[in-house]
């Protein structure tokens, strides 16, 4: 509690942040509503008028529409797949007590820290790269015939390289909740007689399920966004054109504004969608 | 100086009035302890006086002049929290010169005023120290120290020895009023404990659901409770109230005795209340006798000087000194 | 509860767990190990390990590439100021929220957090023409305030969750003692909470220096940062695989040894505190 002179106060000092979010969230958000109706070409004639619901039928409608939500889904689907497994895995075994622990998680978690842009570059030339890449050799010397990963397999190509940035943040998170878990919990299922595999499934799986869900959730956000890995490795072309790409080729590549904006307006119901679930998450532990 | 009167002062949270209108006089240099039942109020009344809370009615006046709209630093009280509220990255030294900083002091009479504090208060050896490194006793003596180079109108304190063991509670009790005796500075002082009510005020302010009860000197509140609540609050252990037929002949509602008002024998007497020992309670210099089984009270409690041979399942008689008996009505006021 | 193991047990998960990080690790490594070969060396069949002739000449061939500096340049002030400015706005308005908490306290915070949810694309060409309009392309200044925006709400949500462990009763106290909200802020609530403002600005730095969507789309020659710079390779340089990786090792190796200080808070900043 507080008196009439803090409060004032504290409705001052929040005012520029909210002040400058609320401006960051509604300019352009209404704007983007707003082209979403229009047909705007700029560099064909520039603000044709009103086109009602036609650029949000037109967008549905056209042959790259739904290509895009399968390699959307693709992406995400298997990017969380992948991080949720092996971060779960990863860890419990880091949750042991090992010789350079500390090292190990620092070696885990170095990916994150790495910009998207020179990860996808890396992987794209030096181990993608069906003549010089690492992979190549590794095909070669098993006697296979390289894979020319970015047109062949583009989408699993895609999924490996953000999974593989990804992979830090879940394991760390899950890290986290496992070390929470009270560990004579652990020790009085022993007791009871519940064996590792038993332990694992009735004890910490359970215990790590909200850290799941907020990896998935935080994860999902981030990756229906994934824009720079594309953009430097196949620029969306071998059926790698997500939603995001999709809505930027639209926007700067076709500058059909209108549509683009339209796409827009998709992808900020998508991600809200997801955010509501995660709020709650968030919101409930505001409270505790 | 500092005159502390409260006029008609009232606090709401949303819908809940926590403290209904209430007046009150702090005469300067009085030793005033606000006490009462968790939830009382009587922290809400402190952080009212302090500026920490608005007031949602009536008006503050310190020593003449309405301070209820003004800001906390500018009413010149200083203030000792239960969790002390020591600044934990600054060293003893830094903590104690912190208000006089604020004040834009001049360094050599900031180093000046907060040595002579350290050493009214043996904390000289420890000004380099930060409270990280201190002992609950110790940090309370910074934060005392740093009230008193101030040199405030009134010192606040908020149930300053809650946090201390038993043992140092009664020395920094002690302290407490030994400061108390030197500065001659008005003291407000809230506190559950009714001993320490007792043994450091000069006036006792009973409150419950933030009304006063009574207001007094200990021994007025001791010997003539205004109602029931002080009469059970204040003292210990409790006084025994006894309601129906007994109360009745004495043309009450209810009668209440203290402890030790009774005497306790172990033979029967004319009168006397008979009943069964439950426990007894050897202190060494006193003994608390819980008996039952009376038909007047679930427990009686009587203390009795020194030893007593009374052990569980004693039969006992007690006789209460008719001058000290308490008379209550059904509204639970005093019968003078 | 340290439970004596088995030293045979203690050997196996230490085996695994260390193949494990090498192999999390590898890309790294090899980016790292690459940047210092011949750019023969670099493609050798089989590849070279560590058995090569050292050299420094990719670095020297990447830094005299005369626009470098400016990149790196960029990346500092970008990352820098958009943090501190957030900081500045953020200590506030953090401050609100944890020490003067309102029934819309919550609501505010959450909504904060939401606008940090608002997929980038859907407002790029908005922003973009108001970037045309104010003559913000391609400028520091411009991207400077789009990424202080986009990271301003973790940075008032780390702030706040630090804040609140901080006992209101010693602000109550300052001010008893005659501190104004300046100096409250200044002297007590600032050194008390340093740790958890390092924390946030080391974390938000390293978010503004790794972000690649904006930085992407409104540069072009004189405000990019590392980011662009390194997209610059995806054509035919990337095939010039020792010197992509000794750009790649100057992008990243700063940013790795801050990141990894900074890994306990990555996960409050980065989970909104819904896992502790």
């Amino acid at each position: 509690m507080a008196t009439r002179r803090s409060r004032a106060a504290a409705r001052m000092m929040m005012a520029p942040a909210v002040v400058l979010l609320l401006g960051w969230m509604l300019v352009p958000l209404t704007m983007t509503l707003w082209f979403s109706f229009r047909r705007y070409l700029p560099m064909r004639g520039g603000d044709l008028g009103w086109a009602g619901f036609d650029n949000y039928v037109r967008f549905v409608s056209s042959s790259a529409f739904w290509p895009s939500i399968q390699a959307t889904l693709v992406i995400v689907g298997g990017v969380l797949a992948a991080t949720v497994a092996l971060g779960v895995l990863l860890a419990l075994l880091l949750d042991q007590p090992i010789w350079g622990q500390g090292v190990v998680r620092v070696l885990v978690i170095a990916p994150f820290f790495v910009m998207p842009t020179v990860s996808a570059l890396v992987w794209k030339n030096m181990f993608m790269d069906p003549v010089n890449g690492l992979f190549a050799h590794l095909w070669r010397l098993f006697g296979a015939e390289p894979l020319a990963w970015m047109s062949e397999a583009s989408l699993p190509s895609i999924v490996l390289i953000v999974s593989w940035q990804w992979l830090p943040f879940a394991t760390l998170i899950l890290l986290t909740a496992i070390q929470s878990l009270d560990r004579e919990q652990l020790e009085a299922a022993e007791m009871d007689g519940a064996g590792p595999l038993s332990r694992f499934v009735h004890i910490i799986l359970p215990h790590l399920s909200r850290a799941v869900t907020v990896v998935i959730l935080i994860q999902t956000i981030f990756l229906l966004s994934v824009f720079a890995e594309i953009f430097v490795t196949t620029q969306g072309s071998f059926g790698t054109r997500t939603l995001t790409y999709l809505i930027y080729q639209r926007v700067l590549e076709s500058q059909n504004v209108g549509l683009g904006s339209a796409g827009g307006v998709y992808a900020i119901i998508l991600a809200n969608i997801v955010a509501i679930f995660l709020m709650r998450i968030v919101g409930k532990n505001l409270d505790a | 100086m500092g005159r502390i009167v409260l006029e008609q002062v009232a606090k709401r949270f949303g819908d809940a009035e926590v403290i209904p209108a209430l007046d009150l006089e702090i005469e300067d240099g009085e030793f005033a302890v606000f006490v009462g039942p968790s939830g009382c109020g009587k922290s809400t009344l402190l952080r009212l006086i302090a500026g920490l809370e608005d007031v949602s009615g009536g008006r503050i006046l310190i020593d003449g002049a309405d301070a209820t709209q003004m800001a906390p630093a500018r009413r010149g009280l200083a203030m000792v929290f239960q969790s002390y509220a020591l600044y934990p990255h600054m060293t003893v030294r830094k903590n104690i010169a912190f208000p006089l900083r604020m004040a834009g002091l001049d360094k050599a009479e900031i180093e000046r005023r907060v040595q002579s504090a350290a050493a009214a208060l043996n904390l000289t050896d420890y000004l380099d120290r930060r409270p990280g490194q201190l002992s609950g006793g110790q940090r309370q003596r910074v934060a005392i120290g740093r009230a008193i180079v101030r040199e405030p109108a009134a010192f606040l304190f908020d149930e300053p020895l809650s946090n201390l063991d038993a043992a140092l509670r009664v020395g920094m009790r002690l302290e407490i009023s030994e400061l108390h005796k030197r500065l001659r500075t008005t003291m407000i002082y809230v506190t559950h404990d009714q001993v320490e009510a007792m043994t450091m005020a000069d006036k006792i302010v009973v409150l419950q659901a933030g009304r006063i009860e009574q207001a007094g000197s200990p021994l007025e509140l001791y010997r003539a409770p205004r109602n029931r609540f002080v009469a059970g609050f204040i003292g210990s252990p409790r006084m025994n109230f006894i309601e129906g037929e007994e109360a009745g002949r004495r043309g009450a509602f209810a009668i209440g005795v203290r402890p030790e008002d009774i005497a306790l024998s172990r033979e029967p007497a004319p009168g006397a209340w008979e009943g069964v020992v439950g426990v007894a309670e050897h202190l060494g210099s006193d003994t608390f006798v819980h008996v039952h089984e009376t038909g007047l009270a679930e427990t009686i409690t009587v203390r009795v000087s020194g030893e007593t041979p009374c052990a569980h399942g004693d039969r006992v008689w007690l006789t209460p000194r008719e001058d000290a008996i308490h008379r209550f009505d059904a509204q639970g006021l005093r019968i003078a | 509860m340290a439970r004596e193991h088995s030293p045979r047990r203690k050997a196996l998960l230490t085996v695994a767990a260390w193949t494990a990080g090498l192999l999390i690790f590898f890309p790294i490594l090899w980016t790292i190990l690459t940047s210092f070969k011949t750019e023969a060396q670099a493609i050798a069949d089989p590849p070279l390990f560590l058995n090569f002739d050292w050299t420094l000449e990719n670095y020297a061939a990447v830094q005299e590439r005369s626009d470098y500096m400016r990149f790196l340049w960029n990346s500092i002030v970008i990352s820098g100021a958009s943090t501190l400015l957030g900081v500045l706005i953020a200590v506030p308005a953090a401050w609100s929220m944890a020490f003067v908490p309102s029934k819309r306290t919550k609501d505010i915070l959450l909504w904060m957090l939401s606008t940090k949810m608002l997929p980038a694309v859907g407002v790029l060409y908005p922003i973009y023409l108001i970037f045309i309009e104010l003559g913000l392309l391609d400028t520091r200044a411009g991207l400077t305030v789009v990424i202080m925006l986009i990271n301003l709400p973790i940075i008032v949500w780390m702030l706040y969750t630090y804040f609140r462990e901080i006992p209101v009763d010693i602000l109550e106290a300052a001010r008893m003692d005659g501190a104004d909200l300046r100096a409250e802020i200044l002297y007590v609530l600032a050194p008390m909470a340093l740790p958890g403002i390092a924390s946030t600005v080391l974390l938000n730095v390293i978010l503004a220096w790794n972000e690649a969507f904006w930085t992407l789309n409104l540069t072009a020659a004189n405000a990019a940062p590392l980011t662009a710079f390194i997209a610059s390779y995806s054509s035919p340089e990337g095939l010039f695989y020792a010197k992509l990786s000794a750009a790649s090792t100057m992008a990243i190796a700063p940013i790795l040894i801050l990141g990894w200080f900074s890994q306990k808070q990555l996960v409050r900043g980065l989970t909104f505190g819904a896992v502790k």
